[in-house]
């Protein structure tokens, strides 16, 4: 008896040990931080020095950030297609052409071909857009007898998973005449990648992994330029006056995300007119969004700008203004996503939305088939990237599409458009092989 | 004469000591929560409107309903871990149903309902009939249940919810005297809370889940159905996280992660309000106050500028003090 009591003390004081090592740091300012409010409270100016930029949830980290690559980002945003004739999910921003004859190692032989799709996950709207997307251009080869087996392997969100799930696909030579991956971290899935490459041709596409390996490395210019489309929409429309501006981010650690959030911090530093009142973690939850921006109306009374790393909660943001009985901030940043582009239409807002486009899906698919064949792909297939704004919003609205659809899924010239995205099922593509 | 005097003096202090009696019968859950109101109302002039008091009485109604789901799991001495999955579930099933016909909205609650007293059932089976101990089982739940939500739906939410789907927990009644507003959320949340007072208080159902939470052994003894009632505290549980997680998909719209982590809100709520983790001990009202006691709580930390991690870890540092706090008192009853 004396033992157990013993033990589970113990245990008590380890635990209690363990959490105040962990909230040590956070308990101190929550002292200070009482004390500090106490005194500022009826001078607002004062604090009025961009706190959000102080604040924990504001640091990017390193490892995710470069300045270099946040500069071609914003050169190739400023390019324009190389070949506009071509439908949006084959442009090109810059030339870079290889073909199958640049790669000895790889045997050149007719379709139709067996294709392997090792995949971080299905585990968001974005992803589930994208694999639809993905999934009817393979069902459309397949009829074309472009394409023989797709083997879809989920990583259902795991590192581990996804090396082994690669690994196998490296054990079993022949079953696949093309590997594509969307890895699930960069640095992780590096050294699998590599390994693939020396066995097959491999196409990388979404997030990337840290090796020039891979036949085509497909995507949109990426986080940045979504970081910045967003940031420069705030600062061109609160102009000199500036103004209160929340930033919603969903979760750190991840290198898109951080370099959405590291690009637009880079601007909201340039332009100290701004008021960066806080920087928050919604983990991507449209009911801690809504409490989020209550209590900040609440404290700040009021919200000019609103940006956002991703759209998913962008609806949530808004009706959280319009229970407060204010106006919708003077600028909003979301993404293409149904819901809100539905929103914004039908409330006129001024809005932006920064896209990540789902079309990169198709065109891994396509570049893959086009490669296998000999034709000439980009090694470095930078999509172009365009923002939905007022003047391009008609496009891209579609009232009879689903809230969480993506607008710019380049998937409108296919054969099952709309109803295979409107009645989604992604369990139908697990099955596209015999 | 002198001996009536010491009557006085000592039925003076008789009563001052049944006043005391009184106030020491008080849940401490209803000054904190006062206190911590009175605080957030100097914060910030929103919360001292009659606007803002009920928007943040709308916002909380659906974590006081959960809350006294957990109340009545945990007061039979278990867990209910799977809430937070059911109310995704609602979600993300209720999107594809609702079929974007308002039509659909009352069956499609209806059925959910079902749903959930099926879950619930479920659980109270696994928990009382496989003796696995509820906070596996019902972990087991929380997983399958979102899993399953997500099959269901072929990955992401179909469709919008429809108003009078949303009305439940975003809507208000308008033009009330005095308030100006009233949330229909806040209504529910009334309503369920007199129906569980009376069946938790009033009624032989509410002493026989606190005899189980007690003493289990006691309980079988005395003539209580231990594995009926236990049952039913699952299947309880469960039909109220379906009713909140209507009430959470109206408040905040079509979205996947909605409900992740709600499970612990609830048992953080409860543990505020009185409730003792291991069973035995439990009411409804305080439970209501320990939710907005949490939900004030978390306003105030970020009236006060900080981000909103500190949340996560007051909750847990709240809900190993109450099992740090069990084990002590049971330490002492040795």
């Amino acid at each position: 008896m004396k033992k157990s009591l013993l033990f589970v003390v113990s245990l008590i004081v380890v635990m209690a040990m363990v959490l105040t090592a962990c909230a040590k740091e956070e308990v101190a300012p929550e002292v200070e931080e009482t004390e500090e409010t106490v005194v500022e409270e009826p001078e607002e100016e004062v604090v009025a020095e961009s706190p959000g930029l102080q604040m924990e949830s504001a640091v990017v980290a390193a490892q995710f950030f470069s300045m270099d690559d946040y500069n071609q980002s914003l050169e190739w945003m400023a390019n324009e297609p190389v070949n506009p004739d071509d439908p949006i999910y084959l442009q090109y921003l810059l030339e870079d052409p290889t073909s199958i004859a640049d790669y000895p190692q790889y045997e050149q032989k007719d379709g139709p071909y067996n294709i392997c799709f090792s995949n971080a996950g299905v585990n968001n709207p974005w992803r589930v857009v994208g694999y639809t997307t993905m999934g009817e251009q393979v069902l459309q080869l397949q009829d074309e007898g472009v394409i023989d087996n797709f083997y879809h392997i989920d990583a259902q969100g795991s590192d581990e998973k996804q090396i082994a799930d690669i690994e196998d696909i490296i054990s079993n030579p022949g079953q696949c005449d093309l590997l594509i991956v969307s890895p699930n971290t960069s640095e992780a899935l590096t050294p699998v990648v590599e390994q693939a490459c020396e066995v097959l041709p491999v196409v990388m596409f979404d997030r990337y992994a840290f090796t020039d390996c891979p036949v085509v490395s497909e995507r949109p210019i990426g986080g940045y330029a979504f970081g910045i489309s967003g940031a420069e929409f705030i600062v061109d429309t609160l102009g000199e006056e500036g103004g209160n501006v929340l930033a919603i981010r969903i979760l750190p650690g991840v290198d898109v995300l951080e370099q959405r959030w590291g690009a637009a911090k880079v601007i909201f530093e340039e332009n100290p007119q701004l008021n960066i009142i806080g920087v928050e973690f919604s983990a991507y939850d449209s009911f801690e969004v809504n409490t989020i921006v209550t209590d900040y109306l609440a404290r700040f009374g009021e919200i000019d700008a609103v940006w956002m790393d991703a759209g998913g909660t962008a609806v949530s943001i808004l009706e959280a203004f319009e229970d407060a009985g204010v106006d919708y901030p003077k600028a909003m940043v979301g993404e293409d996503q149904n819901d809100y582009l539905g929103f914004w239409k039908e409330n006129g807002l001024n809005a932006i939305a920064p896209t990540f486009p789902t079309y990169q899906w198709r065109t891994a698919v396509l570049a893959s088939v086009m490669f296998l064949q000999g034709e000439i792909v980009q090694h470095n297939w930078v999509l172009p990237q365009i923002p939905v704004t007022d003047a391009n919003l008609d496009d891209y609205y579609n009232p009879a599409m689903p809230p969480l659809h993506y607008a710019q899924c380049g998937c409108e010239d296919m054969v099952n458009y709309p109803d295979a995205w409107i009645n989604v099922d992604v369990a139908k593509y697990d099955n596209l092989n015999d | 004469m002198t001996t009536s005097a010491v009557t006085e003096k000592n039925s003076f202090m008789k009563v001052l000591s049944n006043i005391w009696e009184l106030v020491k019968k008080i849940p401490p859950v209803f000054p904190i929560f006062f206190v911590l109101f009175i605080i957030v109302s100097l914060l910030s002039p929103t919360y001292s409107t009659a606007n803002g008091v009920m928007a943040f009485l709308r916002r909380t109604a659906p974590l006081g309903i959960l809350a006294i789901g957990q109340m009545i799991v945990l007061a039979t001495g278990g867990f209910d871990l799977s809430m937070g999955s059911i109310v995704t579930l609602v979600c993300l099933v209720s999107s594809l149903l609702l079929a974007n016909d308002e039509a659909n909205t009352y069956p499609t609650i209806g059925l959910m309902l079902l749903l959930g007293a099926g879950i619930g059932l479920f659980n109270g089976f696994v928990v009382t009939f496989l003796k696995v101990p509820s906070f596996i089982a019902t972990l087991g739940t929380m997983l399958a249940v979102r899993g399953a939500a997500l099959y269901w739906v072929g990955g992401a939410p179909k469709g919008y919810f429809t108003d009078n789907f949303r009305m439940w927990g975003r809507g208000y009644i308008e033009n009330v005297p005095l308030v100006g507003r009233f949330p229909i959320g806040l209504i529910v949340l009334i309503v369920v809370g007199l129906i569980s007072w009376f069946a938790f208080h009033r009624t032989n159902y509410g002493k026989q889940i606190l005899a189980i939470g007690d003493n289990v052994r006691a309980a079988k003894l005395s003539g209580v159905k231990v594995r009926l009632v236990r049952m039913s505290a699952f299947m309880v549980s469960a039909v109220l996280a379906v009713i909140g997680g209507v009430m959470i998909g109206g408040y905040g719209g079509v979205n996947v992660s909605i409900g992740e982590g709600l499970e612990m809100d609830a048992i953080a709520a409860a543990v505020v309000g009185g409730v003792l983790l291991g069973g035995g001990k439990g009411a409804v009202v305080p439970v209501v106050f320990g939710a907005y006691t949490l939900e004030i709580l978390f306003s105030m930390l970020n009236l006060l500028g900080l981000p909103k991690p500190y949340k996560d870890s007051i909750q847990g540092l709240i809900i190993i003090g109450a099992v740090a706090y069990v084990a002590i008192s049971q330490r002492k009853k040795r």
